[in-house]
């Protein structure tokens, strides 16, 4: 009896400076952005805590366009990197024999390098007088000529900011896929397409559930990729928060539209993880996370 | 019949070409999307031998090596940079030793409120960078407490945590208990089974995740862009400088790191394969991705 009290202390000790930290700088201060945004600001002096409601209400009606358009653009953003990323990781489990390890480096290297300096890059290729913008304007795609600064642009840097995101959960599932059960399933004869949808793609739902919500969660509060790339007509809900924040200090609305913002996310997810039925993302031992 | 004189050849290998695109489509569409992800790191690479005519880097004018010369010789670029080293070694550090106190207690005890410390670490991965970042500084202006170097690394530390954690007790799972108890058996203090077994054994996981605590420290844009007050890190300097032109030695730099890193993860692989001799954790395995592969793939 002994023993196990003093086993459970030790489980106790060793968890206390960790469980200290995060409480105490991730959900207390999540505590303080609720209460910054029931202050009362007004011409950017904040008076005291209120439960002034009406931050959400302003917040919300000045800044609907940008809140919709940052799900429109994270929405769009996931679903092409899923489009991408499935084949590559599908390519990389089970086609790229003794390139595999290569492959796999290429998908992690972009986190070798500076993601503002990644993102500035788009400029250059996204510019008017690039190769690839002559291309996709011989191809009918951009017939304007002209990509840059405009939704498509951000989008663009989205899915490639967050591609590897979307990448790695969905190929260390397939990688951990029983090939026997592909195998039974031609065994049976299934053709290709039947083994892939009734087979391979039902085992690696877990992937690809953790691979959307890594990529839309971070994707909906991006704003680097509408700076840099976009417009301003093109601004996400996070380029609101953080010029509220940092620039006109209006505090209690940018953290109300921190708080709606976290909220919905948060709502979001549970319903797809609800729906999806996966326990990709909480499952006890679920191999990672 | 004499003017096509192969019309039974020439269709055999046309066929052959569409059936091996259809053999090879989704290799084909892997190895293009890898080329859509490292076309940016070519171009990074190609523009920091650029020479601009304005302040923009955006435009490829001519060849020159002066930015790489020059590649130290903007003070405040080296003050951001040298401040962004200090803050992701004092980060590592100390996510490190507390995020692996952590998976250690996630993984060998069962406790009361598991469910809740598992979840405690898994929210934080889950939460945009944004919310974490305003939440801060809402925190930090509540409190009335200046922002600066001590707020960023408060911060980096609380967002290296939860990788930490995942990653070393990703190690920790196929971990052979009884080594411990052979040690203890054979008259080992439980400081000595720490330090002479434990320890060696799980090093490779733990400098696994201090690798990507480093990495993500130094990369860190949004949170620190909230929370810097007047301190400028690498990102930041980056940030600050878009409107204005970013200068090519900024480039330069990154290239800089890039090498680093690639060494780097070399030196992981390595060690991992030595200490997986030493101690056969995953007996059955020939062929080991490169370490860094791992350790973020184990992360999700």
């Amino acid at each position: 009896m002994g023993a196990t009290l003093k086993r459970r202390l030790g489980a106790y000790g060793l968890l206390a400076p960790g469980t200290i930290w995060l409480v105490l700088f991730f959900l207390v201060p999540l505590y303080f952005l609720g209460k910054l945004s029931l202050n009362v600001n007004v011409q950017g002096v904040y008076y005291p805590f209120d439960w002034h409601w009406a931050n959400y209400s302003d917040a919300l009606s000045l800044y609907d366009t940008q809140f919709i358009r940052s799900f429109i653009y994270s929405i769009t953003a996931t679903l092409i990197c899923l489009l991408l990323a499935y084949p590559l990781a599908y390519a990389i489990a089970f086609k790229a024999g003794r390139w595999r390890h290569a492959m796999l480096l290429a998908v992690v290297a972009p986190f070798f390098t500076t993601y503002l300096i990644r993102t500035i890059s788009w400029v250059t290729i996204l510019s008017d007088e690039s190769p690839v913008v002559s291309v996709l304007k011989f191809l009918q795609i951009a017939p304007s000529g002209h990509v840059l600064f405009t939704a498509p642009a951000v989008i663009a840097g989205l899915v490639y900011n967050y591609l590897p995101f979307m990448v790695l959960p969905i190929y260390a599932s397939l990688e951990r896929l029983d090939t026997r059960l592909m195998e039974a399933a031609k065994d049976l004869y299934a053709n290709a397409q039947t083994t892939f949808f009734k087979v391979t793609l039902p085992l690696s739902a877990p992937g690809v559930v953790a691979g959307t919500l890594l990529t839309f969660i971070p994707a909906t509060g991006d704003y680097v990729n509408a700076e840099f790339l976009g417009a301003p007509g093109n601004q996400m809900i996070g380029n609101v928060i953080q010029s509220l924040y940092l620039k006109q200090r209006e505090y209690p609305a940018a953290a109300a539209l921190s708080f709606v913002l976290m909220a919905i996310i948060l709502v979001i997810v549970l319903i797809y993880i609800r729906f999806a039925g996966s326990e990709a993302l909480m499952g006890e031992e679920g191999a990672a996370i | 019949m004499s003017a096509t004189p192969a019309p039974t050849t020439a269709p055999a290998p046309r066929m052959g070409v569409g059936k091996w695109l259809r053999e090879h489509a989704v290799l084909i569409i892997g190895v293009l999307v890898i080329a859509y992800m490292l076309i940016p790191i070519a171009v990074i690479f190609f523009f920091s031998f650029n020479n601009p005519a304005g302040r923009y880097n955006f435009t490829w004018v001519g060849f020159t090596l002066k930015h790489w010369e020059n590649a130290f010789g903007i003070p405040e670029l080296n003050e951001a940079l040298l401040t962004s080293i200090k803050l992701a070694l004092l980060a590592t550090l100390v996510s490190t030793v507390i995020g692996t106190m952590m998976a250690l207690a996630l993984v060998r005890y069962e406790f009361f409120g598991r469910r809740a410390a598992n979840f405690l670490i898994v929210i934080p991965m889950a939460t945009p960078e944004i919310v974490m970042g305003s939440s801060l500084l809402s925190f930090f202006l509540i409190l009335g407490t200046g922002l600066g170097f001590r707020t960023l690394l408060i911060a980096h530390v609380m967002f290296c945590i939860s990788f930490v954690v995942v990653v070393v007790r990703s190690r920790l799972i196929g971990f052979d208990r009884r080594l411990e108890e052979a040690a203890k058996d054979l008259g080992a203090t439980p400081w000595e089974t720490f330090r002479l077994v434990t320890l060696p054994l799980i090093l490779p996981g733990v400098f696994g995740g201090a690798m990507l605590a480093f990495a993500l420290s130094i990369d860190d844009f949004v949170i620190s862009n909230f929370n810097s007050g007047t301190t400028v890190t690498f990102p930041l300097y980056i940030f600050g400088a878009f409107q204005r032109g970013v200068p090519v030695e900024v480039n330069c730099i990154a290239m800089i790191l890039f090498g680093i890193t690639v060494l780097a993860m070399g030196f992981t692989t390595w060690q991992q394969r030595r200490a997986e001799r030493m101690a056969s954790i995953r007996p059955e395995q020939e062929e080991l991705p490169p370490a860094a592969v791992t350790e973020i793939a184990a992360t999700y």
